[in-house]
Parts: C-alpha cells; structure tokens; sequence
C-alpha cells in the first residue's frame, strides 16, 4: 500500500506551527486537556507532529508496527502512560490522537483541492494511520491502567493482613475479608516470617472479621495453624461467631484439635497463662 | 564421605545440618544417630535445621523417622530452626510430620527437651 505521498509530508512539515495551533485547539474543545498543562501539551504536540513526519520521510508506511515508527510509538507508549496515572480515561487520551485529524484533513485538502482522486487517496492513508496510532494508544492505555489496577490489589492484600504484637512473645492476626488461597499464602508468609524475627511462641488469628468460614476457608486455616506448628509456636483461633461455629459444625468440618476462643481477650487470657503471666488489679 | 556432626551436650544429642541433605547423607545421619543414641543412652535429641532452606518429602520422612526411632530408644526428639518457607512448603506438601516436636530456636528446644525429660 502506498504511504502519504512525500508532497503531502513536506506540506505538513511547513505547516506544522499552524497545525499545532489548530490541533491544541481542537483538543481544548473535546476537553481532553484536561489536568494537562499548556506548556506540557505544546510540547508533546510538536513533538509528536515532528515524530509522525520523519518517520513518513523515511518512508514509513500505514503499518506501525513498522521500524521507522518505532520512536512514534515509544512516544506514545509513554504518553499513555502519562496519561493513565493522571486520572484520565481511555477516550480523552486516545482524543489527542484523534484531535490531530482535524487540522491534518483540512490541510490535505486545501493542498490537493485540484486533484479529488490524489486527495481521496492521501486522505485514506492518513486516516488509517490515525486509527493505528489511536489504536496504539489505547492499547498502551489499557495495559498501564491494568498494571495500576494491579499494584493496587496487591497493596490491598499486603495492608489487609497486619500483624500486631500483642505481648511479649504472642503476635495477633486480625483477619478482614475473604480468605482465598491467595491471601491464605500471604497471611501464612508474613505471620511465619514475623513468628521467626519476634521468636513469638503463641500466634493468635483473630477471624471476626471474616464472614463466612466454608470448607475452603477451613482448609486454609489448617494449613496456617500447621505451618506454624512445625514453626514450633502455638497456634489459637479467635472471633469465631455462633453462625461460624454452626456452620463449622453443619459442614462436619474437623479441626484437628485446633484451640478456639469465641473473642481475642478469650485467646489473649489463654495465651498469658500458657506464658505464666499473671495479673492482679491494683487496691 | 561426608558426614553429619553428631554432638553430645550432657544427656542429649545436638545435630546440626548446615549443608543441603542429599538422600545418602539422610540415610548415614539416620544410622549415626541410632547408634550414637544406643552408645551414649541420650535421653534427647535436638535436630537444628534452621540453615536449611529447602526440604523435600525425602527428608521430611527421615526427621519423622528419626523421632519414631529415638522415640523407642527412649530419647525425646526436638527439630528446631524450621524455616517459614520449608514450613509452609511441607504443609503444601501434606507433611505435617506428626508426632515430631518442634521449636523456635536451640534454646527453646533446648528448654523444651529438659522439661520432657525432668517429667518423665
């Protein structure tokens, strides 16, 4: 297929200061400038114009995947990235592409009014080489807001299990939420690592905040409670509600001799006299 | 060929495993123990395994068997120093290692394996 003829390419190229303007323009009406700059948005503007023209006077064609728009489409990459952790959505970014339509259109026909079948021609390629990198953009997009979507879930599982020193020698896990075997793993790993670095002998998981406790649930806690038994510390089950104890019972589940006290201060008392530590309230 | 140090602390045995048990290495510790525990009738034996970081079914199989056979010699069996990973690893790998009493570190073990022992 042919690429955008090296007359039109020139043409843009002399151009460019006033399709800029008209891009910035358009770009300031759709609303897509948006938390971006002036400065910033002249900047990438022109630089991107400048990107699009070198690589058509390489003679690049419609396919970007091609090497001579691999610049172009860093560039890119990079603005939608940008763009992404700005807040903005798919539509306002894919918009400074789109934008540029505009301005690049018109400039073709003013340039190839004398000849309506070189203009159809010049303004299907460029139009194919708008959607391609519009495309491109939102691609990129995507994949960064997924990446954000990610970190974010992963910083949710880290702060959804901390583990609290309660005494001397006995560590306290509030659990909140679901227990998949996911948060299970995390749960099991950072309760372990911080058994070793206290030197804790008892380790209390508090599952109040839990609300259901089905057999998978179940399974998971047994693998926590003898993981930290082989650890060589002592495991008790706190927070188990008459509903979650109905149903341990209506689903036949065993929990293998697994000490369980119905509220925290329950399994705090237990784990104290185990410590030997007694206490007198004051005259 | 090398061996795993057997050492004897007053009445127990305290075993170090610093470098990564191969299968034969297991097998000769197994004998050495029974017939160190035989020799110095040892009322316990404290397995420190906390420089391992990783052991497979092999070996979990040989630290229950070393338990079960100290256990008829009368010599309580105390593994300590446990890894969170080999931890949670044995547990994803069904081993429970029943009937094999475990610790923090050596002291606690240590502590533990004098209770066991003044109990009895």
């Amino acid at each position: 297929m042919a690429a955008l003829g090296q007359h039109a390419v020139s043409k843009v190229k002399n151009a460019e200061s006033q399709l800029v303007q008209e891009w910035i323009a358009a770009l300031e009406a759709s609303g897509g400038t948006r938390n971006v700059k002036g400065d910033e948005l002249k900047a990438d503007t022109r630089e991107f114009l400048q990107l699009i023209t070198s690589s058509l006077e390489n003679g690049a064609g419609t396919a970007i995947g091609a090497a001579q728009w691999e610049d172009t489409r860093q560039f890119l990459e990079r603005l939608s990235r940008n763009r992404a952790q700005m807040g903005q959505d798919s539509s306002q970014t894919a918009n400074f592409i789109f934008a540029l339509k505009g301005p690049f259109f018109a400039l073709l026909q003013k340039e190839f009014a004398s000849e309506p079948q070189l203009l159809a021609e010049q303004l299907l390629q460029a139009s194919e080489l708008f959607d391609a990198l519009g495309l491109h953009t939102i691609r990129t997009y995507q994949a960064s807001r997924e990446a954000v979507i990610r970190r974010q879930q992963e910083e949710l599982l880290e702060l959804s299990t901390p583990v609290v020193k309660l005494w001397d020698g006995v560590l306290a896990l509030p659990m909140i939420g679901t227990l998949d075997s996911q948060r299970t793993q995390v749960v099991m790993e950072s309760l372990l690592q911080r058994i070793v670095d206290t030197g804790s002998e008892i380790a209390i998981i508090d599952i109040t905040g839990v609300p259901t406790v089905d057999t998978l649930v179940a399974q998971h806690l047994l693998k926590t409670v003898t993981a930290i038994r082989l650890m060589g510390a002592d495991c008790i089950i706190s927070g188990v509600r008459p509903q979650i104890a109905q149903t341990i019972v209506h689903l036949g589940l065993d929990l293998q001799g697994v000490v369980t006290k119905a509220n925290l201060a329950d399994a705090l008392a237990l784990a104290m006299r185990r410590l030997g530590v007694t206490f007198t309230k004051a005259q | 060929m090398d061996r795993i140090p057997i050492l004897q602390m007053g009445q127990f045995l305290l075993v170090t495993i610093q470098v990564d048990m191969h299968d034969q290495l297991a097998m000769t510790l197994q004998d050495d123990l029974s017939e160190r525990i035989s020799a110095t009738s040892a009322r316990g034996v404290l397995i420190d395994i906390s420089a391992l970081d990783m052991v497979d079914s092999f070996i979990g199989r040989m630290i229950s068997t070393i338990s079960g056979l100290s256990r008829i010699m009368d010599a309580e069996t105390v593994v300590v120093g446990l890894q969170p990973a080999v931890a949670i690893t044995l547990v994803e790998l069904g081993l429970t290692l029943p009937g094999v009493s475990t610790a923090l570190n050596v002291e606690r073990g240590m502590k533990l394996l004098r209770e066991r022992v003044a109990a009895q």
